[in-house]
């Protein structure tokens, strides 16, 4: 009886049990967006179609000359341009570059009537010349958070990343149907490094701000699942003195920032990344030949291990990505390709579809200790697990 | 009939009426020769009876009959304290204690002589927020529950200074010293002292803790309170399962330092108790009743003198003097390998406190005990009325971690109330949901692992003159050898493995279990407004 009643309840399970679809991909030759968002339509079984978030680096196409200049990319209204454009002016930030899209159509339904969708290139003020790569990270940083405020008042501006050779495009509706609406396949938007996630967030108030992927100084990660310690890993890092740590709409951000602490602030690596957010447990670092500094890094980091079902997917400033899992191994997660091209899905569908053709011997699904990344060679996908020794002298 | 004097009480007075029923007794005596405070004594009555006989050949006239039965004492120093051991001891069931209905007039008379009432026990208040607190956050779909019984669960917490990482980083880059970090369980077994306790009652719970470290894995901790250690303990490889702690009077600290070069084992840690949560800012207190010979020698002081320990450390005159220095010589005489950490008892200058002690880079952690905290002797105003509830302190002092970005750093431990009314699991994770890091517990364990009849009702509370009628602090052979040390250590087993599988019963539903949720406070809720207020959780109705 209770067999029958299980397969009576299965279709409402199937909605219950819809997550967020990730896809990563990278690839020698530049790409158009809509290869990402392809895929997340072939894993649209397991999303609603709610949103889409889309980030672009290493970028081809019509921005590839500007390498070095920052990109503001977010949402704006006309009243929100005309105040950039002022805050801007005063900061002696001149626009070099825009491919700014302002929809003409309809928007599909559920998708909100936006004014313009920023994409802008910006020249660095004079007074930045001789300035350290942290100081102009610092001051990026500190304008992006800056305009996210001011247009938080009213909702003029929404501004997802300010920093060069990335590109950040968030929208509320049917990730193929906005990328349609957008135009996002004309021929100078492209980029060697795509993240694509479709869906928006559920466990808090939906908002733009809690769609992934986020991104903090070139760091980048999108995740599914729910991180049940985030208010803790939230705390921590708010605590941490460092006003990039902000926003939090989603559980789902503290993963980017612990990544920028692991990297950028405590200069460690990210197999240490891995250490951190999904430490061995107590009687598995006995065995550890790093044990008595896993131990204490385990420690110090306490506050900062996630527990729930997570894929992980993220992009490093150097183009690297790479997928981890919670130490539960909740979620699946699969990375794949061939030499030149790889992709990161939460569904094998999703790099059935992107990568047809793929050299099965890269083929790997990360388990709860491994790490799977593919640096900007895109060479191979290398495979670390959580018991091999640090890579780097601590 | 006695003189009428201002203190002369009816039995009705008396908090407890000790009822007896002539038909069900079997004048054993049992029931007198049990009761510790002698309320109950046999008594010799004489009854007039006026048989009356049918017809009118004969008239009435009296007959006096005598009986056998039982007196309940009216006199405020034999008042029945409501333990039930006679009840416990009656074949036949005839007799037992019962509340009186009304407030009796017992309290305006127990301070005979001028010295007013003091007791071992709790503060006689049912009243706790911690029950009220509920967990709200449950993971359902997207992030699905766990489940208690199969997933793999890491409920251990850490004891100790915990550098930031940056300064781990550097210190490991340096080969440098670290502070000592202990792994443990995060219930700890608080202090109450040898002495305090029984030989037999000290023993199972020695026994149960090693049982819980060695047979099941189970890093359980406890803590000696302030009375020194038994020389073999000392000198064993159980002392690692021990916290020292070392409080105003300094008893057994003698035996302590001269065991050093023979210890086998380093301590877990060392406590250093400014304060405790049932008579906060007054020192311990063991009554002469319970100082015999091998108190006396395990403390370093005659036989059959009272041991009020000072409300202070006497070399303090500041917090940086005194608690610098202590924490730092403690820390040396082990050479920098033990974890050293102050209790205080829970006050409005908490965080003061706190802050003090998270600049001083050799403080371990921070425990603090609230209110409800228990005691084996203390002024009963000092139970009922001093203090600090435990919740809004350990929040507090979570908050203000979180302020100056120390939270990993200084662990919190709460105690004080902890499982008062038999929610020990929910008590304990909603502490550590506003911010402890681990719960010490007394109470409960007295009342689960060795049936201590106290309860928040003012049952029993005689702690303090070693007549405990189930022998846990009685230092008297013919009472503590009811208690059989083994039964102790099975029943502290029972209790640990219990709140194990409780606490996983909260956690997985909320979907942790990869590290407890120190500060997961968007999991609580409350029903009252302004708790939810002044704890900064959620507000459910």
């Amino acid at each position: 009886m209770a067999r029958i009643s299980l397969f009576l309840s299965g279709h409402d399970k199937e909605d219950e049990n819809k997550v967020c679809r990730l896809f990563a991909i990278t690839s020698n030759e530049p790409l158009s967006p809509m290869v990402a968002l392809r895929a997340l339509d072939v894993m649209k079984e397991g999303h609603d179609g709610s949103g889409v978030g889309l980030l672009m680096t290493d970028l081809g196409g019509d921005l590839e000359q500007f390498r070095g200049s920052p990109i503001l990319s977010g949402i704006f209204s006309q009243e929100g341009i005309k105040r950039l454009d002022r805050y801007m002016m005063e900061l002696g930030l001149l626009t070099k570059f825009k491919l700014s899209i302002r929809p003409v159509k309809m928007p599909p339904e559920g998708t909100p009537k936006r004014d313009v969708y920023l994409i802008r290139v910006y020249e660095y003020p004079l007074e930045w010349e001789g300035f350290t790569e942290a100081e102009i990270a610092d001051r990026l940083m500190r304008i992006r958070i800056d305009l996210r405020r001011l247009g938080g008042q009213d909702g003029s501006m929404v501004v997802f990343s300010f920093w060069p050779d990335t590109i950040m495009i968030k929208e509320v509706g049917d990730p193929l149907a906005i990328a349609e609406y957008l135009g996002l396949d004309r021929k100078g938007l492209k980029a060697r490094v795509i993240m694509a996630q479709g869906r928006q967030n559920t466990n808090y108030a939906v908002t733009l701000y809690a769609c992934h992927p986020f991104f903090l100084q070139g760091f980048a990660t999108m995740t599914n699942g729910e991180n049940t310690a985030f208010g803790p890993i939230r705390d921590y890092l708010l605590s941490r003195g460092f006003p990039g740590y902000t926003g939090y709409q989603s559980d789902s951000e503290v993963f980017t920032h612990t990544l920028h602490y692991t990297v950028n602030r405590l200069g460690l690596g990210i197999d240490d990344y891995k250490h951190i957010i999904t430490p061995l447990k107590d009687e598995e670092l006995i065995r550890h030949p790093d044990s008595v500094f896993l131990r204490r890094l385990k420690h110090g980091c306490r506050l900062l291990a996630i527990d729930g079902p997570n894929c992980v997917i993220g992009c490093l400033p150097d183009k690297t990505l790479f997928m981890v899992h919670d130490s539960k191994k909740l979620r699946p997660g699969v990375v794949g390709g061939r030499p030149g091209m790889f992709a990161f899905s939460s569904e094998m569908c999703g790099l059935d579809g992107a990568i047809p053709v793929r050299e099965g011997n890269y083929e790997f699904q990360p388990m709860k200790y491994d790490l799977a990344c593919v640096d900007a060679s895109r060479m191979e996908v290398r495979r670390w697990n959580q018991w091999e020794p640090c890579t780097r002298l601590h | 009939m006695g003189t009428l004097h201002p203190s002369a009480l009816s039995p009705r007075d008396l908090p407890w009426r000790v009822c007896w029923d002539r038909d069900r007794c079997t004048l054993c005596g049992q029931c007198t020769a049990v009761c510790p405070v002698r309320a109950i004594e046999l008594g010799v009555h004489r009854r007039r009876e006026i048989p009356v006989s049918v017809g009118l050949g004969e008239r009435p006239g009296n007959v006096y009959r005598v009986f056998y039965g039982i007196d309940q004492k009216t006199d405020p120093a034999h008042a029945c304290v409501g333990c039930g051991m006679c009840s416990f001891v009656c074949p036949n069931s005839a007799i037992f204690p019962v509340r009186s209905e009304e407030t009796d007039k017992l309290k305006f008379h127990i301070n005979q002589g001028g010295e007013p009432r003091r007791r071992g026990g709790r503060r006689n208040d049912t009243a706790s927020v911690l029950d009220r607190i509920k967990f709200v956050r449950i993971s359902m779909l997207t992030d699905p529950a766990l489940d208690a019984g199969r997933h793999e669960f890491e409920l251990r917490t850490l004891l100790g200074r915990i550098l930031p990482p940056e300064e781990i980083l550097k210190s490991a880059g340096e080969d440098g010293w670290a502070p000592p970090v202990r792994e443990i369980y995060p219930l700890i077994v608080g202090g109450m002292s040898f002495g305090a306790l029984s030989p037999n009652m000290w023993e199972g719970l020695q026994m149960g803790v090693a049982y819980l470290n060695e047979e099941l894995g189970m890093p359980v901790r406890i803590s000696t309170g302030e009375g020194g250690c038994p020389p073999r303990l000392l000198r064993s490889r159980f002392l690692k399962y021990v916290i020292l702690q070392i409080a105003s009077g300094y008893f057994g600290w003698d035996e302590i330092i001269h065991a050093l070069p023979e210890m086998k084992e380093d301590p877990c840690a060392i406590e250093i108790k400014y304060g405790q949560g049932a008579k906060p800012g007054d020192g311990g207190l063991l009554m002469w009743h319970k100082v015999n010979g091998l108190i006396a020698a395990i403390r370093g002081v005659p036989p059959g003198v009272s041991l009020p320990s000072p409300p202070t450390h006497q070399t303090k005159y500041s917090i940086e003097e005194s608690v610098a220095k202590m924490i730092q010589s403690l820390c040396m005489a082990w050479g920098f390998r033990v974890p050293v950490y102050p209790k205080i008892s829970a006050t409005s200058t908490t965080t003061a406190v706190l802050n003090n002690i998270a600049r001083n880079r050799y403080a371990a952690a921070l425990a603090i005990d609230g209110e409800d905290g228990g005691t084996g002797a203390a002024y009963n105003v000092s139970m009922n009325h001093m203090g600090h509830p435990i919740a809004a302190n350990v929040r507090d002092a979570y908050l203000n971690l979180v302020k100056i970005g120390k939270q990993n750093e200084i662990p919190l431990f709460a105690a004080g109330g902890v499982g008062k009314n038999g929610n020990l699991a929910a008590n304990a994770a909603a502490l550590i949901m506003l911010g402890a890091s681990g719960v010490q517990v007394g109470k409960y364990l007295m009342q689960a692992a060795a049936g201590c009849v106290g309860s928040e009702g003012d049952r029993c509370n005689i702690c303090n003159i070693g007549r405990c009628p189930k022998g846990i602090t009685s230092q008297d052979p013919r009472l503590y050898r009811r208690l059989d040390p083994e039964d102790v250590a099975e029943r502290l087993v029972d209790v640990f493995l219990s709140f194990d599988a409780e606490l996983k019963k909260i956690l997985a539903p909320m979907g942790r279990s990869t590290s407890l949720p120190i500060g997961m406070s968007d999991a609580l809720g409350i029903d009252d407004f302004h708790a939810a207020e002044r704890l900064q959780i959620g507000y459910m109705v």
